[in-house]
């Protein structure tokens, strides 16, 4: 934030309140992580000498980590390099594999831009992408899922914790739709994996992405689940020595795979206790937000994760608000936040208009936050909307008992 | 997102936040943008009978950026002719408080609300009671036409 970079006497950090952008390395990872760059540095691809076999035994045991916390098979796990690659390798990789069984593919609008992004280059190269609605709450309907999965469809996508509103999506139902029509799930799993139990035995995902850098790993490292039973195939995406089963190539970067097995590890450990917390601090914030004027959830309590509070504080703009609570990090879905000036589609797709998705702000919680840290959120917010509002032209407005979505705007 | 020192300063100190009072047949208001945008001014100027602005009031829904053009805007129209506001430029706002490229459009908006605060002073003159502003410019949500 420019203002602690900007003021040396300020030596605090801001209360950190975006998890769900990134977490913090959990210490107990980064003091495992660390050999594997000074002393076990060698390449796991060497299958000659000590250094190879030692490395190749913590990129194992790393894979077995990872795979017990979504219960899976460690044979099931490939490592790229983050959720995004893993989105990529299995949209791309299971869409041209599958190409003789048909050409459509089936998503929400509510995916993140790594999923939607990906689909489109797909749609360029002559694939027929469908991209679904979502309810309010932002969940898909059921019916109108199905109703999508023509034939000739090969894959749906579907995100399991949505990153900005934390709705959980109702996987074991839609993979039930997807299996009784021969069609693959792939689920973007990097904002649910530690979050939200996931049980690749029961639920019926054929392709998952995960994510180290959500859950207290390092940054540029992920994986992707590939079921074998029944078998699923992708095509590789980066080519050059078949490593991974030869479904991605390139030296496997031991000292991130230690530390995303750990993570992965420790989050199995500590998941029940952490989303417990959460959830009393969650509710606590929203409590607290909620006393002042004129706030309007954006998600249903109860179809998100514990870990995410998306708020609109109308007639206050987010990027100003951000401005204020300069002491706390978090997001907003304003278009003045985004580069492309554009207001959170997500918030969007769920109905809510304009106004309220650049009045929103998403707070997310996670395994170090403080109830100190949830009451001076609360604090700053109240602050800086009340000020902000006594600013506001739309305030007076809202004040006087006039809509202004009945006016003529001039617009620019 | 880094802020320049003076867009800071605007937004910690705002300058001339408020309304004149409703009835006050010496004030023009303009107000531009749109919630849809994301951005909505309301500037005021009050002018006196020899057709100088005295006083001017803003209140501003949008970024620190625009919060800031606003506010800069309330002071520079201070002790101006209309005809002098009138050349008030959007160039010359963005580079006192040193926007970036990707925020010229708020000192876009804020050179509109002088124009559009000035148009309303105007008209009300000329037909000595409630007038009506119309500011035409390419709309980002729908429609001209305008509120004061």
């Amino acid at each position: 934030m420019p203002d602690v970079l900007r003021d040396p006497e300020r030596r605090v950090q801001p209360v950190y309140l975006d998890y769900a952008a990134t977490t913090p390395v959990d210490p107990r990872v980064a003091r495992r992580m660390l050999p594997y760059m000074t002393q076990i540095f060698g390449n796991p691809a060497s299958r000659s000498h000590a250094y190879g076999w030692a490395a190749d035994e913590a990129v194992e045991l790393a894979r077995e980590q990872v795979a017990s916390l979504v219960n899976a098979d460690p044979r099931e796990i490939v490592w790229t390099s983050g959720a995004t690659e893993s989105n990529n390798l299995a949209l791309k990789g299971a869409a041209h594999f599958y190409r003789s069984r048909g050409n459509r593919l089936v998503t929400l609008a509510t995916e993140h831009k790594a999923v939607l992004d990906t689909m489109r280059e797909l749609e360029r190269k002559g694939f027929e992408v469908t991209v679904l609605p979502v309810r309010p709450n932002g969940l898909v309907d059921l019916a109108a899922f199905e109703a999508a999965l023509e034939p000739g469809t090969v894959l749906a996508s579907v995100m399991f914790v949505n990153n900005e509103t934390g709705v959980v999506q109702d996987i074991a139902a839609l993979g039930a739709l997807c299996r009784a029509r021969g069609v693959l799930l792939h689920v973007d799993a990097a904002q649910a994996a530690g979050k939200v139990p996931i049980d690749l035995d029961t639920l019926p995902v054929d392709l998952m992405s995960l994510s180290a850098h959500k859950v207290y790993g390092p940054k540029g490292i992920g994986a992707l689940y590939v079921r074998r039973r029944p078998r699923v195939h992708i095509e590789a995406q980066m080519h050059g020595g078949g490593h991974e089963r030869g479904m991605r190539s390139g030296t496997l970067p031991t000292h991130q795979i230690v530390g995303m097995g750990e993570a992965f590890w420790l989050a199995r450990e500590s998941m029940r206790a952490d989303n417990e917390r959460i959830r009393a601090q969650r509710d606590r914030l929203w409590a607290g937000l909620q006393t002042i004027d004129a706030v309007e959830l954006n998600g249903e309590l109860a179809h998100a994760a514990p870990h995410y509070l998306n708020v609109s504080f109308r007639y206050v703009e987010g990027e100003s608000l951000l401005m204020g609570m300069k002491d706390i990090a978090v997001s907003s879905g304003s278009a003045c936040t985004s580069a492309s000036l554009e207001p959170s589609y997500v918030l969007r797709a769920m109905g809510r208009d304009d106004e309220l998705a650049h009045s929103s702000i998403r707070f997310s919680l996670g395994r170090f936050t403080t109830d100190a840290e949830i009451d001076f959120a609360i604090a700053q917010a109240a602050r800086v909307v009340g000020r902000l509002r006594r600013m506001s032209p739309l305030w007076d407005m809202a004040q006087a008992g006039v809509d202004f979505h009945s006016i003529q705007w001039a617009g620019h | 997102m880094a802020y320049s020192d003076a867009v800071l300063d605007h937004y910690e100190n705002p300058r001339n936040v408020g309304a004149f009072g409703k009835d006050d047949e010496a004030v023009g208001t303009g107000m531009v943008g749109a919630p849809a945008c994301g951005d909505v001014m309301r500037l005021q100027i009050r002018v006196n009978s020899e057709g100088v602005i005295e006083d001017a009031r803003f209140k501003t829904y949008g970024c620190g950026s625009a919060i800031a053009s606003s506010s800069l805007v309330t002071e520079w129209v201070k002790g101006k002719t209309l005809d002098e506001a009138m050349t008030i430029r959007n160039t010359q706002i963005a580079e006192a408080l040193a926007l970036p490229p990707v925020k010229i459009h708020c000192s876009i908006l804020a050179e509109d609300a002088i124009k559009a605060a000035v148009a309303d002073f105007r008209s009300r003159r000329r037909e000595a009671g409630a007038g009506s502003l119309t500011t035409e410019q390419p709309a980002c949500a729908s429609g001209t036409g305008g509120v004061r």
